[in-house]
């Protein structure tokens, strides 16, 4: 996989591989004028170590983006971390010994499965449905685990856009999960890096607001203020609604896996940069002409931007996909995930010319399953790119049915799985063929 | 392009950087040519990373080159006194890159044009080996327009019969195990050819030969006229023994390397006596690997394919056979180097 990614780099080829953002979209001239504002303002600063769980300053943009996420937090709960990828690596870092288990969705985020695996975590995975996780699975899983004498060490969900599937985790299982998480006594790892990225539909509650409002009689250590959640890790980051050039992201945790997050981050890296995290308190005090806080008019533009990328992303699959594969019409956040009937998309990405997306695999601790299903990103792409990029993947796929056809004499497609209709509701759960795929499964890890 | 041109036309002017221009009288630094736009990438950015380093400490000034459409323009540019070619993967390895390098007469490290063809074509490599009475597990190559304008789907049950099952499908010119697939049965046969055949235009079945994976790679004398070195024999074993996992079993961290391998009496001798057979068969210069199986229950060798530039990745099986004969990794790319001039 890390062979043909390497390959994504090259300029002749279009890249629909990315987790990127359109940072280009950011308006240069205040760019500059944010950063000499830091440097005169406060070189010493800047220059200097921070405070390991991250400066007030930025804490507080923090409590304004949870805000704008409809979830109160209290700011001694956040840790400010160098990116949301080291949310994943500390948790990993405080809480897993080799062995120990994960729950995560099916697919899961690629950039976690390397993690995961680095800490020879046994990951167990449950396939998705159009609603994200289905709930009555997890239960049956924990069952069987208990079962065992396993008990997960904690549930790793992306409940909005969930990267890779583009599907959103509906409110009756959020509200479930957070009830199972606490009749369970079980930690929830909420990954939650485009919430705001939203461009239809009703914003839902994080599972931290649900749990902090809604959790039943405070077990040992919680705080039982109202606000703070003592089952939740929530993780949040600049990446997607600012820039992750900034490498700037946090947690919101319940004290006692606070505490460890921030001896692990010691270890990793004292802190996070001062000079980013000033520069994000300079950007978050910034006002538009009317008096609105200039990031939330930004994270506005963006939202306008992607939702038109994906619109096209949707039309382009139609016309280049249609008949031959599903995929997910996401609400929000950056990613498509489209399978194809019958298609490895590993061998695919090797025959496609001048294109690159995430094949399945990448997505899944196996190693080998989605192998028919891939990632594409519509956001950090330009419209005409996106058209350009889904036409040669469509037209490489054509090619395998054709050949395909040519050697068994059949005429349907290639895995003899009826085509299904383009515009079909998009159902993750269709997306593997077999029903005892379709199970959590026990997927054991996978050394890369 | 300039072949042509006095070497160094073409490229003043252009506001290329000025570091790696010759001064007069000096000899031309080492180029290392690696990367490249094949899916061995990263594996050749990293034995070029190693080689580079080695021949600073061997006392050359190295010029690092990540081969892409700038190639020509950069070695008329460096005017290198020799190329070390650790470039794997398709230019790299097909012959493309040394036929370039003998147009613009710069003396380069291992195969030649030729050889590489005959060694980077499984399918070509394996009908030499057949004529030549090497063992080559029993096997069927075609090209994909034999599958859409010469109904080759007609003859497939023959083909399966001749072959047996299970069977591995290559595609048959791609270096790594990328693209190679494993058929149980009739009805997993179609998927894998179409996979196979979306790394390369052409595909060889080859019968699964159940046993152990041996490498024995050949390195070319440092006095001319002598028989090259045969070193000892890499065994590759996978920590998991499944079928379906056969893919991975070439994946980094799921295979343990032992050298030398421990085999039964005499299998040693002849593996390496078959390595250098085939090296000299398909025609290889200063440095080959040979990749071949053992039958797990007769211990019968047959010789699966051979690699024109192997790997030097600190996990690579060429340094690991070295090194077991007591040359180390400065001594290998020393004697690689020296075979550019015996040609």
């Amino acid at each position: 996989m890390r062979e043909m990614m390497a390959l994504t780099e090259r300029p002749d080829v279009i890249s629909l591989a990315g987790g990127l953002p359109d940072t280009s979209t950011f308006e240069p001239a205040l760019y500059a004028r944010l950063m000499s504002q830091v440097a005169d303002g406060s070189t010493a600063r800047a220059l200097q170590y921070g405070p390991t769980e991250g400066m007030a300053a930025a804490v507080e943009c923090i409590v304004e983006v949870m805000a704008a996420e409809d979830t109160v937090i209290d700011p001694a709960s956040v840790i400010v971390t160098t990116g949301g990828q080291q949310v994943i690596d500390l948790v990993c870092k405080a809480l897993i010994d080799p062995g120990d288990t994960i729950i995560a969705e099916a697919p899961t985020y690629p950039g976690a499965v390397p993690t995961f695996g680095a800490y020879q975590a046994d990951v167990i995975q449950i396939e998705m449905d159009a609603d994200g996780m289905p709930i009555d699975e997890l239960e049956s899983t924990l069952d069987r685990l208990a079962g065992e004498g396993r008990r997960p060490k904690f549930i790793y969900t992306i409940p909005n856009f969930q990267n890779p599937g583009g599907v959103t985790m509906s409110l009756p299982r959020r509200r479930r999960l957070v009830e199972v998480a606490r009749e369970r006594e079980l930690l929830i790892l909420e990954d939650n890096p485009y919430g705001l990225l939203r461009y239809e539909g009703t914003p839902l509650p994080t599972l931290y607001s649900l749990d902090a409002q809604t959790g039943g009689p405070p077990t040992q250590g919680a705080s039982g203020d109202g606000i703070s959640s003592d089952l939740v890790i929530y993780l949040g980051t600049f990446s997607k609604i600012l820039s992750p050039g900034l490498r700037l992201g946090w947690a919101v945790a319940p004290r006692a896996v606070l505490e460890k997050l921030n001896l692990g981050k010691q270890g990793a890296d004292l802190c996070s940069s001062p000079m980013t995290q000033l520069f994000v308190a300079a950007y978050f005090a910034e006002r538009t002409p009317a008096g609105e806080p200039a990031w939330i008019e930004y994270v506005r533009r963006l939202r306008d931007l992607y939702r038109r990328r994906r619109d096209v992303m949707l039309d382009s699959l139609t016309e280049h996909f249609g008949g031959r594969a599903s995929w997910t019409a996401p609400e929000g956040g950056l990613f498509i995930w489209a399978t194809l009937d019958g298609v490895d998309t590993t061998d695919l990405m090797a025959r496609s010319q001048g294109v690159a997306f995430v094949p399945g695999r990448s997505a899944y601790m196996d190693g080998h399953s989605g192998s028919h299903s891939m990632r594409l990103n519509f956001a950090g792409v330009p419209d005409e790119d996106i058209r350009e990029g889904i036409r040669r993947i469509g037209k490489t796929m054509g090619g395998d049915t054709g050949l395909f056809s040519a050697l068994t004499g059949a005429t349907a497609d290639p895995a003899g799985v009826k085509g299904k209709d383009a515009a079909a509701t998009p159902d993750l759960a269709a997306s593997e063929a077999s029903a005892s795929e379709k199970q959590a499964k026990r997927v054991r890890r996978h050394k890369a | 392009m300039s072949a042509d041109k006095p070497a160094g036309a073409g490229v003043k002017g252009k506001g290329r950087r000025g570091g790696h221009l010759r001064v007069a009288g000096e000899p031309g630094p080492v180029a290392v040519l690696k990367g490249g736009g094949s899916l061995e990438r990263t594996v050749s950015l990293r034995s070029g990373a190693r080689a580079e380093s080695a021949c600073k400490r061997l006392g050359h000034r190295v010029v690092g080159i990540d081969v892409g459409p700038e190639l020509v323009a950069e070695l008329l540019e460096c005017q290198p006194r020799v190329a070390f070619l650790a470039l794997h993967g398709s230019d790299g390895e097909d012959g493309t890159v040394q036929g370039l390098l003998e147009t613009i007469g710069i003396p380069y490290t291992g195969s030649g044009p030729g050889a590489c063809m005959r060694c980077t074509d499984k399918s070509l490599a394996k009908y030499l080996m057949r004529e030549a009475n090497i063992p080559t597990p029993p096997f069927a190559a075609f090209k994909e327009t034999a599958i859409k304008d010469l109904g080759i789907a007609a003859a497939l049950p023959g083909l399966e019969r001749s072959i047996g099952f299970p069977l591995v499908v290559k595609p048959a010119r791609q270096g790594s195990a990328l693209g190679v697939k494993f058929a149980r049965s009739h009805e997993d046969l179609p998927a894998a050819i179409v996979g196979a055949l979306s790394y390369d235009r052409a595909v060889v079945l080859e019968r699964y030969i159940r046993g152990r994976d041996l490498a024995v790679s050949v390195l070319d004398s440092e006095t001319p006229g002598e028989s090259p070195i045969v070193l000892p024999v890499v065994e590759a074993i996978p920590r998991e023994e499944e079928f379906y996992n056969y893919e991975s079993r070439y994946e980094i961290g799921m295979t343990t390397f032992v050298c030398p391998a421990d085999l039964p009496e005499g299998v040693t001798e002849r593996a390496q006596d078959l390595a250098l057979q085939t090296y000299r068969l398909l025609g290889c210069h200063g440095v080959a690997r040979v990749d071949l199986m053992m039958e797990e229950t007769t211990d019968e060798l047959t010789v699966l394919e051979t690699n024109v530039v192997p790997g030097l990745t600190a996990t690579s099986l060429l340094p690991l056979a070295a090194d077991a004969a007591d040359i180390d990794f400065d001594a290998l790319i020393a004697r690689i180097l020296a075979s550019a001039f015996t040609r």
